[in-house]
């Protein structure tokens, strides 16, 4: 057999019936489901007459338009639309007997964090949910990407997805991240040299020495992200790292399952000589404590550099650059450390997990915040609880921050979590977009470590002057 | 889904790149359970202030395109979240076809599910488009998606690519569960070959 990408591999596993043309029905192993993509797509299974296929393979957490605010049980608290969409996943994951997380249970949370904590997602498996994160999962080696309100339907009623298969693009850390630098600044810098449709019909293999050397949660930040550069996917070969954080996880096979399954995951690998039809290196030393400072994810600069001109673009780039510098009031040549924050957001299923809370955590230790309004959002419950365990939430309450409950929150402002028009945000999360976090409100991106950097001195700043690095 | 086969229309013009789905239809409306209604709200904070008054230069709000059928867009059309509530938005206002260099890949199946022909052309056939749609609603664009074919005003025609299979589904406006269903024993022995090879999942 010809070599094979990590991609090939999975694919050719999951394909139960190929066209002539090409057109794959594809099997899929999970299927996440929130509230707030899915009360269309229950409906037409009702209007059908159709079942759930594999209700043991679907499972459900209201997460983007849930209060993260305490008290949220009670559903008074919640806005009457709000309110209604919720009770729509409580009925229907009722009624069609799918397994479901509600807010009451200590392990809801963002859906593409649930999913990899109670050991749902598995190397090797085919993964989606109407949200376009869970390419999240694919820091596992499953093969995870964000699909429409129909297509959840169609998974709904088949288990199958009709798809036509991607090409392959690898892109290669090498080297080693100095210090202050994180996936999240990966993940950004990647996006900053391809723009956002560089990945448009490819699935991304991250690989090399920097990614190796990255956490679990460090490899799910650099896949949530991989649908901000366009890529349908993006995924991580399995190692010794990712079988550790699955085994013992209560959905994860034991015993004689758990070796079967070790066996299997240990042949997920891109074949030497396997062909990609995009290459991309960047040097891991090369990379720097970044943050978006317009109003598309490519937006990337290192936090020692300025304010880009729109003249410095090309083609359409430049009226694109001239309104997001508008929208966000900032002037060419400003140096982006002289940005003045008003609020900070840490969480999202971007950076939502326990080890972005301790890096934040680490900054903001004995320090006080200079900004007006600063929030954590862990992104599950159990994320919650293990960071009050840590003494992390002391932390983080001692410096000023609002200690919240699990959701989505102000990474997409459904709920009441937004901002201000023309409130300036140090974001954890993904998306810069106008408008995102509440009309009107500016976001920048950036890691935990360089938001919570910024809640301290109440401005855009190198993490690493606050860690003592030199530059 | 309705059929799509051709469409005589006026054509929007929207040259900005990366038009994402938070632009085409913010998160306070996506908290609806159903698929209609949206269309007052497509483009929502590019069309109105915050007291909800049309702001005039917002290209759906002139006289000439309130009525488009299409769309012609920078690249990258689509880009962001998965939410089908951007095609629905779309079809609702009355948006049948939307014509840019690249769309982001999710919205792009999306469009295909609600009866939206989502055509890709060339830069130079897009800035042809584009410098027709400015002409307001005299110059109208015929697109045929039996013959693969986007007509400009001067009668200038550039013909597009697209899959058989979403073409078929398109043209008869067709139910894709329903035709999966019909492989149902396929996906039967596929579950029971996959028990067995990875009983785990």
């Amino acid at each position: 057999m010809a070599p094979r990408t990590l991609y090939d591999k999975i694919w050719d596993d999951h394909v139960v019936h190929q066209a002539e043309d090409g057109t794959c029905l594809l099997y899929i192993d999970r299927h996440l489901v929130h509230e707030v993509t899915s009360p269309q797509a229950f409906e037409g299974l009702r209007m059908t007459g159709r079942k759930v296929r594999a209700p043991e393979k679907t499972i459900a957490v209201p997460d983007h338009n849930v209060p993260t605010t305490q008290g949220r049980e009670n559903p008074a608290q919640m806005p009457e639309e709000s309110r209604i969409q919720v009770a729509a996943l409580d009925k229907n994951a009722k009624d069609f007997g799918i397994n479901y997380y509600p807010v009451t249970d200590v392990r809801q949370g963002i859906v593409h964090i649930v999913g990899p904590e109670q050991g749902w997602t598995l190397p090797g498996m085919t993964v989606v949910c109407g949200d376009s994160h869970t390419a999240t999962h694919g820091a596992f080696g499953a093969l995870a990407h964000g699909i429409g309100t129909s297509e959840v339907e169609h998974v709904l009623a088949t288990q199958t997805l009709i798809q036509k298969k991607s090409k392959n693009m690898k892109v290669e850390i090498t080297g080693s991240l100095r210090p202050g630098v994180t996936a999240k600044d990966i993940t950004l810098s990647v996006i900053g040299a391809t723009g956002t449709a560089g990945g448009t019909g490819y699935v991304i293999e991250y690989c090399g020495q920097a990614i190796r050397e990255l956490s679990m949660e460090g490899r799910m930040t650099v896949c949530n992200m991989a649908i901000e550069g366009g890529a349908r996917a993006g995924l991580i070969a399995p190692d010794e790292k990712t079988f550790a954080y699955v085994m013992g996880r209560p959905h994860a096979p034991k015993g004689a399952k758990w070796e079967a399954a070790l066996a299997y995951w240990k042949t997920l690998f891109t074949d030497e000589g396997a062909h990609f039809d995009k290459v991309v290196t960047i040097r891991g030393e090369d990379i720097a404590p970044v943050v978006t400072w317009g109003t598309s994810p490519e937006d990337v600069l290192p936090i020692t550099g300025v304010v880009p001109a729109p003249e410095s673009f090309t083609g359409g780039k430049v009226d694109a650059a001239k309104r997001s510098l508008d929208y966000m009031g900032l002037q060419p040549g400003q140096k982006l450390t002289d940005i003045a924050i008003d609020t900070v957001f840490i969480g999202s299923c971007t950076n939502g997990r326990i080890e972005d809370l301790r890096a934040a955590a680490e900054i903001l230790k004995g320090k006080k915040i200079k900004v007006k309004r600063a929030m954590v959002v862990p992104g599950s419950g159990l994320v919650r609880a293990q960071a009050e365990e840590e003494g992390l939430a002391q932390i983080f309450i001692d410096a000023g921050f609002e200690w919240r409950l699990a959701g989505c929150s102000m990474c997409l402002a459904m709920n009441p979590d937004q901002l201000q028009p023309g409130e300036r945000c140090a974001a954890t999360s993904n998306r810069n977009f106008e408008g995102r976090q509440g009309r009107g409100g500016r976001t920048h991106l950036m890691s935990p470590a360089m938001a919570a950097a910024a809640a301290i001195t109440g401005h855009l700043t190198d993490v690493r002057e606050l860690m003592g690095e030199t530059v | 889904m309705d059929k799509f086969t051709t469409l005589t229309g006026v054509a929007a013009p929207m040259p900005l790149v990366n038009i994402d789905t938070d632009m085409i239809i913010p998160k306070q409306f996506l908290k609806t359970i159903q698929r209609s209604g949206l269309g007052k709200n497509l483009f929502d904070e590019m069309r109105y202030t915050q007291d909800g008054k049309e702001i005039p230069d917002f290209v759906l709000n002139q006289p000439a395109y309130r009525n488009a059928q299409i769309i012609v867009a920078g690249d990258n059309f689509g880009c962001g979240s998965s939410r089908e509530h951007a095609p629905w938005a779309l079809l609702d206002f009355g948006i049948r076809c939307v014509i840019s260099t690249s769309f982001a890949d999710i919205f792009f199946n999306n469009c295909f599910k609600n009866g939206i022909l989502p055509v890709v052309l060339p830069q130079e056939a897009v800035d042809h488009l584009m410098d027709d749609a400015r002409k307001g609603a005299n110059a109208r664009i015929t697109v045929d998606l039996e013959s693969q074919t986007v007509t400009a005003s001067d009668g200038t025609s550039f013909k597009f690519e697209v899959d058989a299979f979403k073409k078929h589904c398109l043209l008869n406006g067709l139910d894709d569960i329903g035709l999966t269903l019909e492989k149902a024993s396929a996906i039967d022995s596929f579950e029971a070959k996959n028990a067995a090879l990875r009983p785990w999942a």
